[in-house]
């Protein structure tokens, strides 16, 4: 049994999240980012903690342990995917994966791009 | 215990700010091993001793341990903490961390606006815990072993390195057509030079 300021706990428990935060913003490593993802987690994670053994229940606890599974299968799937992106793209960086992103169409394609124009060949080959 | 908690949150603080700011990866899981043993002391402190364990096990062991397979995997060395330095400049955080600066202590004013309440810890045993879990709790034991096993059936299908097998016009500059043409071309000048 000990006294505490309950506020001190949940200041700590923003104070890292927002770390975290900052963390996942400023950097362009994947790693990094997943790095920071899992300090957030863990700093929810001190939350519940902390209102869980504010009333006494174990039910900050049982979140704790969901959140503890979810980081875990997130950081396996999200660590697969760094290393099939690092054999692919040969980078984390990622502003270098942007395979989804439409080009920017330009007036010259847009002109040769009339189906008409283009001979079947050439466009099977 | 206020003081060891005290203590140990201001661990977790500031490792946690060496993790974001190193710029090699290995520095930075050192570093981010020292923030979950810290975390693991304010759940001690808190009074709950089963999630202490599970946070050193399960964080500091097991997903650190991921993570540096990952990084020997990937082969990172001194130019890759190179590129981070150069990546890492002042214009590039200051933006980001002055606006989430302003939302901590917002979200400080909030928190401190409520009066402070002094609570007891009573120590939450690892017994009841699992009574709950097992209790009310079951539906969600199962939710989480679907989630855990989508989890390891992702990584593992993901992680499989399989070779792109793309049709032979969609390959760059048809090179793999030019060396069919060429191996056939070999093999049928072969006989006249044995001859």
């Amino acid at each position: 049994m000990s006294l505490f300021n309950s506020q001190a706990v949940l200041l700590v428990a923003a104070v890292l999240f927002v770390l975290g935060l900052v963390g996942a913003l400023t950097r362009k490593n994947l790693i990094f980012i997943l790095i920071s993802i899992e300090i957030m987690l863990n700093a929810s994670g001190i939350a519940f903690i902390a209102a869980g053994s504010r009333w006494g229940q174990p039910d900050g606890q049982i979140m704790f342990l969901f959140i503890l599974a979810m980081a875990a299968s997130e950081v396996s799937v999200g660590l697969a995917l760094v290393l099939q992106i690092n054999h692919q793209h040969k980078t984390l960086d990622v502003e270098k994966l942007s395979a989804l992103k439409d080009e920017i169409a330009t007036e010259q394609d847009l002109a040769s791009s009339d189906a008409s124009n283009i001979p079947v060949a050439t466009l099977y080959g | 215990m206020p003081i060891l908690f005290y203590i140990a949150s201001l661990v977790a603080i500031v490792s946690t700010i060496m993790v974001i700011t190193r710029y090699n990866p290995i520095h930075a899981l050192l570093y981010l091993v020292v923030s979950f043993m810290a975390a693991a002391l304010i759940f001690l402190s808190l009074g709950a001793p089963f999630i202490a364990a599970l946070e050193v096990i399960v964080y500091a062991g097991a997903i650190i341990v991921l993570f540096i397979f990952v990084l020997m995997m990937l082969n990172v060395g001194s130019e890759t903490a190179q590129q981070e330095k150069q990546w890492l400049q002042p214009k590039v955080w200051i933006g980001p961390s002055l606006l989430t600066l302003v939302l901590l202590v917002e979200l400080g004013l909030l928190l401190l606006k409520g009066k402070a309440a002094t609570m007891q810890v009573p120590e939450v045993l690892p017994r009841t815990v699992s009574v709950s879990l097992y209790r009310e709790y079951i539906m969600a034991v199962e939710l989480i072993g679907f989630l855990l096993m989508a989890g390891i059936v992702g990584a593992a299908h993901i992680g499989k390195h399989t070779k792109r097998h793309l049709h032979r016009y969609l390959q760059a500059d048809g090179t793999s057509k030019k060396e069919v043409t060429e191996q056939t071309e070999i093999v049928v000048n072969e006989p006249t030079t044995i001859e």
